[in-house]
């Protein structure tokens, strides 16, 4: 056991990213990131950081603040047969490339009847971040997750965020990669196997991060995390949750959800997004059209960010998005405790 | 087949200098066509095997291809007057004519495309074979509309086929092309068959999309359609064009969009970073005067398209004459390959009909405008008439070919309304490329349809 624990490494979430893309900028020559000081910034986030120095202004290209025009050179570039990672610095400022997004690459497959694959990957900060109010906060899971043609994946730890970009880059598909700011910094264990210059982890299939038999805890990114933390209080009070870390948004994992509602009976959507028409208003609808509905003892409970746009002053801005409180109080409720 | 398609593709790279190799047999034949004549029936057979693939275009600047076509053509005729040409001895034309064409208008150039071009016999049949057959192509597609065959969006392109075949005639099928929805007169030059583009107008499984795209979205090796959304297109095209200097190829992308899409945002954000980035693009703008309803004038604070890259260098052109069109698509082009950066076209052209099937086109416009173009501009007759006053081929020559025209457009036709719909297993396939198949959602929870790629 000891030596295996020597094997495992402490490894942040940004530098998972950035080991997945220097391992597939090294693997693929076709392979290039392009956006807004991805190179000689080393990343508005320092995701890239190192790249641009490695492999030069070919592979890593700073682009002009022309969200449209990149986005849509960058699809250009990827049905010409190149694999381009395209950064949107965050994705706030991707509903300005939404159209290159999604008519011109989700879109266009199927429009060809398969002549014409678009093999890219837009990538960069999701959802809320500290301070930023507004304009800067929104979550873009459930606009992106509507669309056909596209995959939609949302990290949360160091393993996902380098497994999951890995595969993202090697799909053939136009793939959305929604990471988190707040979780760039943060250090997890990451095992050996996933150090490997060959680790990826499936487009598509969930994790169960935490069993449990009384409650299903379901989640995508940061907010897992969060959903962990109400476990471990949980368990003191002898409520065991089932805490699962939904990976990809579209194609959604719905069976590993159903699996776990049959065992468990109970269901508790967690996301930092919006309510409406979001991705626990999808989980909810597939729960019930499907064959996990007979083994619910209770409705499906949704946490989800508040219904407003993101205020800036930080008591509002707490007040704005699921707390570890709100996820232990309605896990209570749903078990009618 | 596939380690022989990487052997020889491997090769190709290193004798052309490219890092990347083809991934599929027709981008091969497209990277072997710079080396080799592949109209022979070989290549046409293997092509054939693989997939729906477009046959290699018609229009072509080897002549050995374009004379072996025309008598091929007078072979097959079976006409009244077949008889009388091919007894006719080919000595008896002129075989080669230098032509004046007009000046260009430049913008930052010091000097423009030459003002005499040369124009073989056989260079002539082909491209007035090229764009006779858009010509009847748009006709037919007009036709089976207003029957309801055709549905949906329609954009015809009669009297801009100076444009689609002056530009064929100025590239090599290795370079790429891409434009808007007014699309089916490139998507015959760059190697569709018009049997293929008949059936997707008419929704058909043998339509090029397979009945899937529509009018607006066909697809061929190096032509990226056929884009619905006005000026997306241009930011695609200058990708493309990255990806060509990307992997050093020396080939060029043509990005294609009107006057009313010239005043898209993303257009002027493309100008600036294919100039930053000297991506080998020619951007050209097909001017027809009318963005859908609204005049030139009404619509651009500046009407000088060619002058919109700002700094990036741009000629103005008479997009009637086929003979200009390529000699300033050729020098686009080399401005292009010798590493200048991208360059903006404007073709001053026409479409006769509305903007689409649902716009008449004369609410707008004036019948006597639509006629006066016809009479003086129509780029076919300027071709014609320039042939025949230069003894170049015969009154005769070009009536069989109309004959022989319409007949293939006519099977193509009957093809194309005999031809079965898409079956409705193909309904939820190619959502993904190289996945496993997966599970789509009907419109009821019972309905559990499957996705192959």
């Amino acid at each position: 056991q000891a030596s295996i624990r020597l094997r495992m490494k402490s490894v942040t979430v940004r530098d998972a990213l950035n080991q997945a893309m220097d391992e597939e900028l090294e693997r693929d020559e076709r392979v290039f990131l392009m956006g807004e000081e991805v190179a000689q910034y080393d990343g508005a986030y320092k995701v890239s950081r190192g790249l641009w120095k490695k492999y030069g202004d070919k592979r890593i290209i700073d682009t002009p603040i022309s969200e449209m025009g990149f986005a849509g050179i960058a699809v250009g570039a990827a049905m010409a047969g190149l694999r381009p990672i395209c950064e949107f610095m965050t994705f706030n400022f991707s509903m300005q490339a939404i159209d290159q997004v999604i008519n011109s690459a989700a879109k266009t497959y199927y429009m060809s009847a398969g002549l014409q694959p678009v093999p890219i990957v837009f990538r960069g900060p999701n959802g809320a971040s500290a301070g930023v109010a507004a304009q800067h906060s929104q979550c873009f899971a459930a606009w992106y997750a509507h669309c056909p043609g596209l995959k939609v994946v949302s990290p949360w730890n160091s393993e996902d965020a380098k497994g999951l970009l890995k595969s993202a880059i090697r799909d053939d598909n136009p793939v959305v990669f929604l990471e988190n700011e707040l979780m760039y910094g943060v250090p997890f264990e990451m095992s050996e196997d996933s150090q490997s210059k060959d680790f990826t982890i499936p487009i598509g299939k969930a994790k169960i991060e935490r069993q449990g038999n009384h409650v299903t805890l379901v989640s995508h990114s940061r907010f897992v995390g969060h959903c962990l933390d109400a476990a471990a209080v949980l368990a003191k009070e002898g409520i065991e949750c089932e805490v699962i870390n939904l990976r990809t948004i579209r194609p959604m994992d719905v069976e590993s959800i159903e699996t776990s509602v049959m065992k468990t009976n109970h269901l508790v959507t967690v996301e930092g997004g919006w309510p409406q028409f979001g991705v626990g208003a999808e989980i909810c609808a597939r729960v019930m059209e499907g064959s996990a509905f007979n083994f619910l003892d209770a409705p499906v409970t949704r946490v989800t960010g508040v219904d407003i746009p993101m205020p800036y002053a930080k008591i509002l801005e707490d007040h704005s998005l699921p707390q570890v409180k709100d996820i232990i109080f309605s896990v209570k409720k749903t078990l009618n405790v | 087949m596939k380690t022989m398609l990487t052997v020889i593709s491997n090769a190709l790279c290193r004798i052309t200098g490219k890092n990347v190799g083809a991934q599929t047999v027709p981008e091969l034949l497209i990277d072997l066509s710079e080396y080799v004549n592949l109209t022979s029936p070989a290549a046409h057979a293997s092509a054939q095997a693989q997939r729906q693939p477009p046959k290699p275009p018609p229009v072509s600047t080897r002549s050995s291809a374009a004379s072996q076509l025309a008598r091929a053509q007078l072979d097959q005729l079976d006409g009244p007057g077949a008889r009388v040409a091919v007894t006719r001895n080919f000595a008896d034309f002129t075989p080669q004519v230098t032509f004046d064409i007009k000046k260009c208008d430049l913008h930052r150039l010091e000097a423009g495309p030459p003002v005499k071009a040369e124009l073989t016999r056989e260079q002539g049949l082909q491209y007035y074979r090229t764009m006779q057959m858009v010509r009847r192509v748009e006709l037919k597609a007009d036709q089976l509309y207003k029957q309801k065959i055709i549905r949906g969006f329609c954009h015809l392109y009669d009297g801009q086929e100076a444009c689609a075949a002056g530009i064929e005639a100025a590239i090599s099928p290795s370079d790429h092309l891409i434009t808007a929805y007014r699309a089916h007169g490139y998507t015959y030059t760059r190697g569709v068959s018009i049997r293929q583009i008949l059936a997707e107008l008419t929704g058909r499984k043998g339509g090029v999309a397979k009945g899937k795209g529509g009018s607006m979205h066909m697809y061929a090796p190096h032509f990226y359609g056929g884009n619905g959304i006005v000026g997306a297109q241009v930011p695609l095209g200058a990708g493309i064009a990255l990806a060509c200097q990307y992997r050093g190829n020396n080939q060029v992308c043509v990005t294609l969009y009107g006057d009313g899409a010239a005043n898209q945002g993303q257009l002027f954000e493309t100008f600036n970073m294919a100039a930053l980035w000297k991506l080998p693009c020619v951007f050209i703008c097909e001017n027809n005067k009318y963005g859908m309803g609204t005049a030139v004038e009404r619509a651009a604070a500046s009407t000088d398209y060619y002058k919109r890259g700002d700094f990036i260098p741009g000629l103005r052109v008479d997009g009637m004459d086929v003979l200009s069109v390529r000699e300033a698509t050729r020098f686009a082009a080399d401005h292009c390959r010798a590493g200048k950066g991208p360059i903006v076209m404007e073709l001053q052209t026409y479409r006769y009909h509305g903007h689409s099937m649902s716009d008449p086109g004369v609410s707008y416009r004036t019948r006597e405008e639509i006629q006066e173009v016809r009479s003086k501009s129509d780029p076919i007759s300027l071709l014609r008439e320039r042939m025949l006053s230069n003894n170049m081929a015969s009154a005769e020559e070009f009536k069989e070919m109309d004959v022989e025209i319409r007949k293939e457009v006519d099977d193509a036709a009957q093809f194309a309304t005999s031809d079965p719909e898409p079956p409705l297993e193909d309904l939820c396939n190619h959502v993904f490329s190289n996945n496993p198949p997966l599970d789509v959602r009907g419109t009821h929870p019972w309905s559990k349809l499957k996705s192959v790629s």
